[in-house]
């Protein structure tokens, strides 16, 4: 187990991290760089990755990516937009990048995703932000890995190095 | 027959920074600050515009919960996993900006939804709430 370490330490780099994925979360549209994410939270850019990787299980980058397909699929459900619009609306810059980013998150393609939505008629009655915390909320754990505390335990396993 | 909660737990980190955050930025009333015999610190809360629910802000690592246990709970928070709630108001917009003015955090902003306009606030510890001004 991990809680051997200084909670008190967990939690103070644990926050820090936390600031740092909600300004992912208000700044999705923007190109905020992993590095400035980083320096803002007090570490170094490859101990960031690292540590929110091993707080949250996927890197800063990807969970842009994420929160910015769930912005998409909100606008697809709800706003009479293009896809094209919703794509530069979102934060990504090319059009074949966020299909193929949606597709690989979503199962399919954006125009799909919004004719099926279409046919199941108005939203569910279920709170837009609960919906939104369980999509990029928490992903599940990798296998064998506890996340509760944070870069812990599973700093410096196997994460990617591109964010 | 049972007709309302009348205490939410709120798991907090400090318990000093979460009396001032939640009275002096959300303009909650303090209802009790006691020293228990145990050594917990019974600190509640209650929103401006209800006259029942309160808040009981808790510290794990002062709590029933055992040091192990209480750290794991810490770490919850701070990493942002937890959300006791929705909170209810007549103004989102109007609330959110004057709030963000006193420096609250919130992780959405203010957003229309089919059942009212909603944004997403985050506590000083890291709990995150709904922030809902229903329709009708």
């Amino acid at each position: 187990m991990g809680l051997g370490r200084s909670a008190a330490t967990d939690v103070t780099s644990l926050r820090m991290l936390r600031k740092a994925r909600d300004r992912i979360d208000r700044d999705y549209r923007e190109e905020i760089g992993i590095a400035a994410l980083a320096s803002g939270a007090g570490y170094s850019r490859e101990h960031f990755i690292r540590a929110f990787h091993a707080a949250y299980g996927e890197t800063p980058g990807r969970y842009r990516t994420r929160r910015r397909v769930e912005r998409a699929r909100d606008l697809l459900r709800s706003a009479n937009l293009t896809v094209t619009e919703i794509c530069y609306l979102v934060g990504f810059s090319s059009v074949g990048t966020f299909s193929s980013r949606f597709s690989e998150l979503t199962g399919m393609s954006p125009t799909r995703y919004r004719a099926e939505a279409a046919a199941r008629g108005g939203p569910a009655p279920i709170p837009g932000c609960f919906a939104l915390m369980w999509e990029t909320g928490l992903p599940a754990a990798p296998a064998g890995q506890d996340r509760t505390c944070g870069e812990a335990r599973g700093a410096g396993t196997g994460v990617p190095s591109g964010a | 027959m049972i007709n309302g909660i009348s205490i939410v737990s709120v798991w907090v980190l400090d318990q000093d920074s979460a009396r001032e955050f939640y009275t002096g930025k959300l303009g909650f009333e303090l209802t009790n600050d006691i020293k228990l015999d145990n050594g917990m610190r019974w600190l509640t809360v209650r929103p401006p515009g209800n006259a029942g629910q309160e808040f009981l802000l808790m510290d794990p690592s002062h709590s029933m919960l055992d040091e192990q246990t209480a750290a794991a709970v810490r770490g919850l928070v701070a990493k942002g996993a937890l959300s006791p709630g929705v909170m209810a108001t007549t103004d989102c917009r109007g609330d959110y900006e004057a709030l963000v003015t006193r420096g609250v955090e919130f992780s959405q902003p203010p957003a229309e939804r089919p059942y009212g306009v909603e944004a997403i606030l985050r506590d000083d510890s890291g709990n995150w709430f709904s922030f809902t001004q229903r329709t009708g």
